[in-house]
């Protein structure tokens, strides 16, 4: 290839080129808006959510409770049977802490996600949410958490009625 | 199953400069991408009879449906023209998408073009990428596509140990690698210092461990045996294909291992008659967007064991030695996404081009020394989910 | 020797105007579990390959496949996107059989429309950002002036196209999956608001949603799963640029092209003779004639005088979208041209109830990517006939 070829195509330009007016550019800004339908399983959960709880499903076959719940079990390839409910308390599986905004713009603090296990789903079943509450050199692989949720009269009906998970301390026990 | 029923090579490959702006537009780049495959492998667009596009997210370039935008500039007018995509694995995916069409007997020469402007999406082509996450149960938390490598990374170094100064080696291995490429963003000469010094962007990934947003397109030509035999001494053939997708329900899996990459590999190796891996490859180039994807994927590969790619690998001489162009293994010698650049699905189809160099001897200062015959390009995409494979003999 | 491919199960669900009641997850979930209960068999052992066609901004997330595999029974395999209509799914499908690396393959694609609010603005946001889109015109434009210079070269009337919606929308009455089956009459349409001239209002298919999901597979396979495969015999695809600045703007020639590879895989000849019925794009009311003159079934400027003539009605001798067309059913986006495949499979299986056309043993379906493009695909379905019939 590099042996053979002479020319590599392209043209850059720079950021300051286009703010600059050197490049000639035409804008436009798509209206891309949807109301999706959230269906039995997703719309059970946000009900749910408004009320302070979580709830799953579960597949009687595999014996997996599923979170977010769904109303098919993807390795059985079968309906799931019964919605169970979860508690509010997890355990950490993996975390990070972000110094990025969605748009890629920095942040002074950062927001610290994590998947966490939720306690009464199956072993590996996780949700992501934020945590709060705590430094990001104390959050650990394995550590108890508890979900912190919006006043009930603020709740939408959206994994936003938590606010955030925090960590359980020492004495303060582990779940209702 | 039937076995597979023609022999199909890659007879051309050509690629545009990889930028992160540049004055073209989408078609033109792939027009440019196109041409060079179709003067190397020794054709017009005349001579081709299907073509198969490849492009991520049709918000980057702010165009919907842009598979049939693009078509102008892919030479697919008037053709039979069919766009696949499988988010970041779309660009080895659609060298395996024209490989059916001309494995089954329908066509005999098809050009495989992958392109991507992402330079098109403001403020930043970042923001594009929060539609790929689950509107109900992720968008509202306001989430950065980092945060999902964040937490891949996260698991991969503790389930087995790895430090991020192992993990550094990987990004200054590349991009010295892309020192080397004509088309390469970010090449440059850094140290394990200068990664573990940069930006924090969302821990553990920094600045240094990422690669670039970018435009560029890349393309090969497609041609049947009998076609292939023809027009060059040098054909290389597609000996294995392999894709494999996993849920969506990404936090119901453990990320540290990417067990969709190893069904795909599996899939192309079966294909191709190999049975050891590290011993009957030759060159490989895995996806690596990030530094530590490089090993995720090389071991979803089985180019090593679980958590061992980078086994007592403690600095620049050890990774050289092991990974680079004269190395045991050599791996992403292009220089890979993190050094070359990272235009999503043009990326992927960038390292099945370097393959198809490499074997033909035909990589100039990145030549890798041993003598290639069998190469590996893998591409990874969506929400940790996707792995395509192809394996690549002389 | 080639190796054959049949279809040997279909499912559907949702096929109405809107589906409010569900997510996209269980809309597929339905008519996949269906689809593998026709065929007989279990998506986790049987199924070696599955593709899905869909667009990012139909469906209002990017990398829509990240979000197929589990109500499909997909998890952990092969499994892909086609960035087109439900036809290009199925010749990929085919593709992928006839190279020999995949015995039994799955194609899905579905609308859910009724999510979408600036259904218009996307149409919109197709058209080159460059070109065509400071115009500032509604993507139906380039629809009227194609009307204007389709009816202009051939010499057929507004008033075939208002046919053409009568006879659709009368055969959607009789269609359980059609959402749009009326008493319409040529007057309603042709005293119904102009949109862009000549396009008028009902000259348009309205939305709906659906999904389709197919299973198809090797000949001997196929064989031993089902007393009635369909068979794949022949099919087709090819595209225009989208610029309107170079395009006919009176021959569908990516159907002409489409159908031409169809025919030569076919064997077909004659296919007004050999075709026994077509299920075409009608999204536009003068795009059903288009395409029935592009698929060689008669010249340009024939078909409104066949149309006349009661030779596509359905009880004709050459039935045109028997189903309803889009006009009737609804246009399902990206899941329309798998829908007339499904009616194709449905009509030789014998299985079309109140519609059904008599004797049908070979169907052709044709599909058209929709505005702003230049894009379509054909496929060619038969049943087994016996030597000399």
């Amino acid at each position: 290839m590099s042996v053979k070829i002479r020319e590599y195509r392209g043209t850059p330009y720079s950021r300051k080129d286009l703010e600059e007016g050197r490049v000639p550019a035409f804008r436009d800004k798509p209206r891309a808006r949807y109301a999706w339908a959230c269906g039995p399983a997703m719309g059970r959960f946000l009900a749910e959510l408004k009320e302070g709880r979580i709830i799953g499903r579960r597949c009687r076959r595999c014996g997996r409770v599923l979170v977010p719940p769904r109303m098919f079990c993807e390795w059985c390839f079968r309906p799931t049977d019964e919605w169970v409910y979860i508690r509010d308390t997890g355990t950490v599986l993996t975390f990070s802490a972000s110094y990025l905004g969605p748009a890629a713009e920095r942040l002074k603090e950062p927001i610290i996600i994590a998947v966490i296990q939720l306690d009464g789903a199956s072993p590996g079943i996780g949700i992501l949410h934020k945590l709060g509450e705590v430094k990001q050199e104390e959050v650990h692989v394995g550590m108890r958490v508890k979900a912190v949720w919006k006043p009930p009269e603020e709740r939408e009906g959206a994994i936003t009625d938590i606010l955030y998970f925090k960590p359980i301390r020492e004495g303060q026990g582990g779940g209702e | 199953m039937a076995s597979v029923k023609r022999r199909v090579a890659v007879i051309g490959a050509g690629i545009t400069l990889f930028r992160r702006r540049m004055r073209e537009t989408g078609r033109e780049l792939s027009f440019y991408a196109a041409k060079m495959a179709l003067e190397t492998a020794g054709i017009t667009i005349r001579d081709v009879d299907a073509v198969v596009c490849g492009s991520a997210p049709d918000a980057f370039d702010g165009v919907h449906m842009k598979g049939e935008y693009l078509l102008d500039g892919m030479g697919g007018h008037n053709k039979p023209y069919v766009r696949v995509y499988v988010g970041g694995g779309t660009g080895v995916f659609t060298p395996i998408a024209a490989w059916w069409h001309v494995a089954s007997g329908h066509f005999d020469v098809v050009l495989a073009i992958a392109e991507e402007k992402m330079s098109s999406c403001h403020p930043h082509p970042q923001k594009a990428f929060t539609t790929i996450f689950d509107p109900i149960y992720t968008r509202p938390l306001g989430p950065n596509l980092v945060w999902i490598f964040a937490l891949e990374m996260q698991r991969y170094m503790s389930v087995h140990g790895v430090k991020k100064e192992q993990i550094a080696l990987i990004s200054v291995k590349n991009k010295r690698n892309a020192l080397d490429h004509p088309c390469a963003q970010l090449p440059a000469k850094i140290t394990v210092q200068d990664v573990l010094n940069s930006e924090v962007m969302v821990w553990p990934v920094q600045r240094l461990d990422i690669s670039p947003p970018s435009d560029g397109a890349a393309a090969v030509v497609l041609a049947a045996e009998h076609i292939a035999k023809r027009l060059t001494d040098d054909p290389v053939w597609i000996e294995g294909v392999g894709w494999c997708l996993d849920s969506t329900y990404w936090t119901n899996r453990d990320l540290y291992y990417p067990k969709y990459v190893e069904y795909a590999a599996r899939m192309a190796y079966k294909m191709a008659g190999i049975k050891n891996p590290p011993k009957e490859i030759d060159v490989a180039e895995p996806y690596d967007p990030f530094d530590y994807k490089e090993a995720h994927h090389a071991e979803g590969l089985m180019l090593a064991r679980k958590g061992e790619y980078l086994k007592g690998i403690k600095d620049e001489d050890d990774i050289f030695a092991r990974y680079g162009r004269d190395g045991d293994l050599p791996i992403c010698p292009s220089g890979g996404l993190l050094g070359v650049g990272n235009p999503i699905a043009a990326a992927g189809l960038m390292k099945v081009c370097e393959i198809f160099w490499q074997l033909r001897g035909e990589a100039g200062k990145r030549q890798v020394k041993n003598d290639p015959r069998t190469g590996v390009a893998q591409a990874w995409g969506d929400l940790m989910q996707v792995g395509t494979v192809i394996v690549m003999r002389a | 020797m080639e190796r054959r491919v049949a279809i040997v199960g279909v499912g559907y669900s949702g096929f109405a105007p809107q589906t409010a009641d569900v997510s996209y997850k269980e809309l597929m979930f339905e008519a996949a579990t269906r689809a593998y209960e026709d065929a007989g068999i279990d998506p986790r052992r049987d199924v070696n390959s599955f593709i899905t066609c869909a667009e990012d901004y139909w469906e209002g997330f990017s990398i829509f496949d990240e979000f197929v595999p589990d109500q499909l029974g997909a998890v952990l395999k092969p499994t892909c996107t086609v960035s087109a209509d439900g036809l290009y799914g199925l010749v990929n499908a085919v593709m992928q059989i006839q190279s020999g690396l995949f015995d039994v393959v799955v194609v899905e694609a579905h609308s859910k429309a009724s999510d979408i609010l600036t259904y218009d603005d996307l149409l919109r946001f197709a058209m080159d950002p460059i070109y065509t889109r400071p115009l500032g015109w509604h993507a139906y434009a380039l629809a009227g002036l194609e009307m204007a210079r389709y009816l202009y070269d051939t010499g057929a009337l507004e008033e075939h196209c208002a046919m053409v919606v009568e006879k659709n929308k009368a055969n959607a009455l009789l269609n359980p999956l059609a959402s749009y089956g009326a008493k319409v009459s040529m007057d309603d349409v042709m005293a119904s608001r102009p949109l862009f001239s000549p396009l008028k209002e009902l000259d348009v298919a309205p939305l709906a949603d659906g999904c389709v999901v197919m299973v198809l597979a090797a000949e001997e396979v196929a064989r031993r799963l089902t007393d009635m495969p369909i068979w794949v015999l022949g099919m087709g695809w090819a595209s225009e640029s989208i610029s309107p600045e170079i395009r006919d703007w009176c021959r569908a020639i990516y159907a002409e092209l489409a159908s031409q590879m169809a025919y030569d895989m076919a064997g077909i000849t004659s296919p007004a003779k050999e075709v026994d019925l077509l299920e075409v794009d009608d999204r536009f009311s003068y795009k059903e004639l288009q395409h029935v003159e592009a698929l060689g079934i008669c010249a340009y400027g024939e078909a409104c005088r066949l149309l006349e003539e009661g030779i596509f009605d359905r009880d004709g001798d050459l039935p045109v979208n028997p189903s309803g067309g889009s006009l009737g059913v609804g246009n399902l986006l990206e899941a329309s041209g798998l829908f007339r495949a499904l009616e194709v499979v449905l009509q030789l299986r014998g299985e079309a109830g109140r519609h059904q056309v008599p004797d049908a043993e070979v169907g052709l379906a044709q599909c058209w990517r929709g505005l702003p493009t230049a894009s379509g695909a054909v496929i060619i379905l038969g049943v087994e006939r016996e030597v000399g019939a």
